[in-house]
């Protein structure tokens, strides 16, 4: 085997390497965390953050606009605290609320932004003031189930 | 450069338990064609991979060029090696490379001479070999003596001032292992070499070269001139010249007595 | 009884004494290896012709069952996913598989059966006809003329070879999806993209098929060094080399998902 054929070979296996490597990053993943220079961070208490996961991503309106960077317990108030890198040119009024959402019915849970109407916006290490918690769809079933028996038995003990 | 190019002093070798080599002196000077001569498994391509530094001494000291190969640092046992020259029993060409790459090998590997020498250099040792017209066939397509012929042409690429034969006899035709033999001697005489041949072929080497050592069981029984060797009253060097099925060496591995293991004696 | 005991512990120790016997000499080569990987590197030529040797010509193979593999993911995968009427994720299913586990992994095996045996095959040959001991006495050192390049060409081989395994299973997994299931072709890719990240699941793939390129290289290179110097002996080194690459290779590919996906 001539030594320009074994280069010619290699280079283009170098090339299809690259080239399958490319199809993976751009076509096929995205790049995932926004970069750390233009994020800024925000954090927001829950009662109950249900089955959210760091990296799940940060929306407003359906917009992804950050992503879940650390999810620890406040061992004073035994709430849920939640930080997020949020993209540098999305700025958010004081009073906007966060919540947990689904979705679909059982799809992964991610952080929802609703904006308020405040003049101020929150600046980095701020907090929102307003949140709500993750629906855990057992607490709602067996609250539903309950009062369902409940019910039952008072028309029970009437009969 | 030293006169005595091959020193053994009290040379004892073993793999694992088993010794190989026990308590071997002998010296090689330059000019000097040696046979090292023995029946199988005595120890002979032990005692050149000794000499090659690619095995070192369990005790006693082998001295190449009058250094000692255990004190030497890897650097300088390659150095060392740049000065020798081997031809393995079967040639070992390189199977991917061909005729004239393989004889080129060492002198791309360790010099920096352009290519235009090199050619040169490689055209003129396969001159020496007789095989210039086979340079750009492949090993593959070589007889057994031509491979032969190839790689000694590969050996004495470098010029080397000591070359190690391991049994280049072997398993050739009469015409090709009478060629191996006259190159073997001009490239001493014309080189001004020392020569190593471990061999048991014995008519061939005692016609060839200057002095033998005779190797059993891993020890030096007997030495000398082929003249003094064919005189010999050694019955075991006796045996080995002739050709005898039974002597010393006997014909029969040890066992228990034939007719006691065939149940006709109790 | 004690004499039993004695003989029992013999039977379980020999063995088991050549086998850590073996693991440091073959640690003692990998140092070897590395040691001689600067005159190694100093020489493309070598390096190239290592890599044609290892990862040229596994190329077809690689993407050959690439290509299947990631069809039939595709195939099982909807007949699956459509019971949850979750088909649309067809294109997560197969990209993830393949990027995380199939690609490293599977192309992994098939690099040791098709690179790693002939390295084996080609080193044991090489001792068995003394061309390294030849090559020791032209003062050349084998380490770093034919063991660290053949190592070389291996380990850089293997990730891209990997990658090239997972980008045409994932084009199988298409063909099958969209042209033949009638997915929709814009949420096959979406899905897939949205879902799959970049460093955490194709970066990590990466890791892992340089982990399984290092390992198949070794052991190729070390049982063809070790081999016993007959046809009998390289036989059995070849078949010992894919053996033990494929055990190695599952079992480096948990500890190394052990810690790479933890939690997440």
């Amino acid at each position: 085997m001539k030594r320009t054929t074994i280069d010619f070979w290699v280079g283009l296996f170098a090339l299809m390497g690259a080239a399958a490597l490319l199809f993976l990053a751009l076509k096929v993943s995205n790049q995932g965390a926004l970069p750390a220079s233009s994020t800024y961070t925000l954090t927001a208490n829950f009662e109950n953050i249900g089955g959210l996961k760091v990296r799940a991503p940060v929306k407003s309106a359906g917009v992804v606009v950050g992503r879940v960077t650390a999810i620890e317990l406040d061992t004073e108030r035994y709430m849920a605290r939640v930080t997020m890198a949020l993209d540098e040119q999305y700025r958010f009024s004081r009073d906007s609320s966060a919540e947990i959402l689904t979705s679909g019915l059982l799809g992964e849970q991610y952080v929802g932004i609703a904006s308020g109407a405040d003049d101020k916006t929150l600046g980095s290490g701020d907090s929102f003031k307003i949140t709500s918690s993750a629906i855990v769809l057992e607490q709602i079933i067996s609250r539903f189930l309950f009062s369902k028996a409940a019910g039952d038995d008072n028309t029970t003990m009437e009969k | 450069m030293p006169d005595l190019l091959v020193d053994f002093e009290h040379v004892s070798f073993a793999y694992d338990d088993k010794a190989i080599l026990q308590d071997i002196s002998l010296q090689i000077r330059r000019g000097q064609l040696v046979a090292i001569m023995g029946g199988s498994g005595s120890g002979k391509t032990t005692l050149l991979r000794l000499i090659g530094g690619q095995l070192l001494p369990d005790a006693g000291a082998v001295r190449v060029a009058g250094s000692n190969t255990r004190e030497l640092s890897e650097a300088a046992l390659y150095q060392l090696r740049t000065r020798m020259g081997m031809l393995f029993q079967f040639g070992a060409l390189f199977t991917d490379l061909s005729v004239y790459d393989n004889v080129a090998f060492p002198l791309r590997e360790r010099t920096d001479l352009p290519e235009s020498v090199i050619r040169d250099l490689v055209l003129m040792k396969l001159q020496a070999v007789g095989l210039r017209g086979a340079a750009t066939l492949m090993p593959h397509e070589l007889s057994g003596g031509m491979a032969r012929r190839v790689a000694l042409a590969r050996a004495i690429a470098l010029d080397p001032q000591l070359m190690l034969y391991d049994e280049p006899f072997t398993g050739l035709d009469p015409i090709s292992l009478a060629t191996i033999g006259t190159l073997i001697r001009e490239l001493n005489d014309a080189l001004g070499t020392a020569s190593v041949i471990v061999t048991h072929d014995v008519a061939e080497s005692l016609a060839l070269v200057d002095y033998i050592y005779f190797l059993a069981d891993g020890r030096i029984i007997a030495a000398g001139t082929p003249d003094e060797v064919r005189a010999s009253p050694h019955p075991f060097v006796a045996q080995f010249i002739n050709g005898r099925p039974d002597g010393p060496v006997p014909f029969h591995k040890p066992a228990a007595p034939y007719l006691r293991e065939l149940g006709l004696e109790p | 009884m004690g004499n039993r005991f004695v003989r029992l512990c013999q039977s379980i120790g020999a063995p088991l004494t050549a086998r850590i016997i073996k693991l440091g000499f073959a640690c003692r080569f990998l140092l070897g290896i590395l040691r001689h990987s600067p005159a190694a590197f100093a020489r493309p030529q070598l390096l190239a012709r290592e890599i044609w040797f290892a990862g040229v010509l596994s190329i077809l193979i690689i993407t050959v069952s690439g290509l299947f593999v990631g069809m039939v993911l595709a195939l099982q995968g909807y007949d699956t996913l459509q019971r949850f009427g979750a088909s649309s994720s067809l294109g997560i299913l197969v990209a993830l598989s393949l990027v995380r586990e199939l690609g490293p992994v599977v192309g992994a095996l098939l690099f040791a059966s098709r690179a790693g045996s002939a390295i084996t095959a080609e080193i044991g040959l090489m001792k068995a006809t003394e061309q390294l001991s030849a090559m020791e006495m032209m003062a050349v050192n084998p380490m770093a003329r034919v063991i660290a390049p053949k190592f070389w060409g291996g380990v850089i081989s293997m990730p891209l070879l990997a990658a090239m395994f997972s980008a045409t299973g994932i084009f199988g997994g298409y063909l099958i999806g969209v042209p033949l299931l009638g997915l929709d072709e814009g949420s096959f890719w979406s899905q897939m993209q949205g879902a799959v990240d970049f460093r955490l699941d194709v970066m990590n793939g990466v890791i892992k098929s340089v982990f399984f390129g290092c390992a198949i290289a070794l052991i190729a290179a070390f049982e063809g060094y070790d081999a016993p110097p007959t046809a009998e002996g390289i036989s059995t080194a070849t078949t010992r080399t894919v053996v033990t690459s494929a055990l190695v290779v599952l079992a480096l590919d948990f500890v190394l998902t052990a810690f790479m996906f933890r939690g997440v």
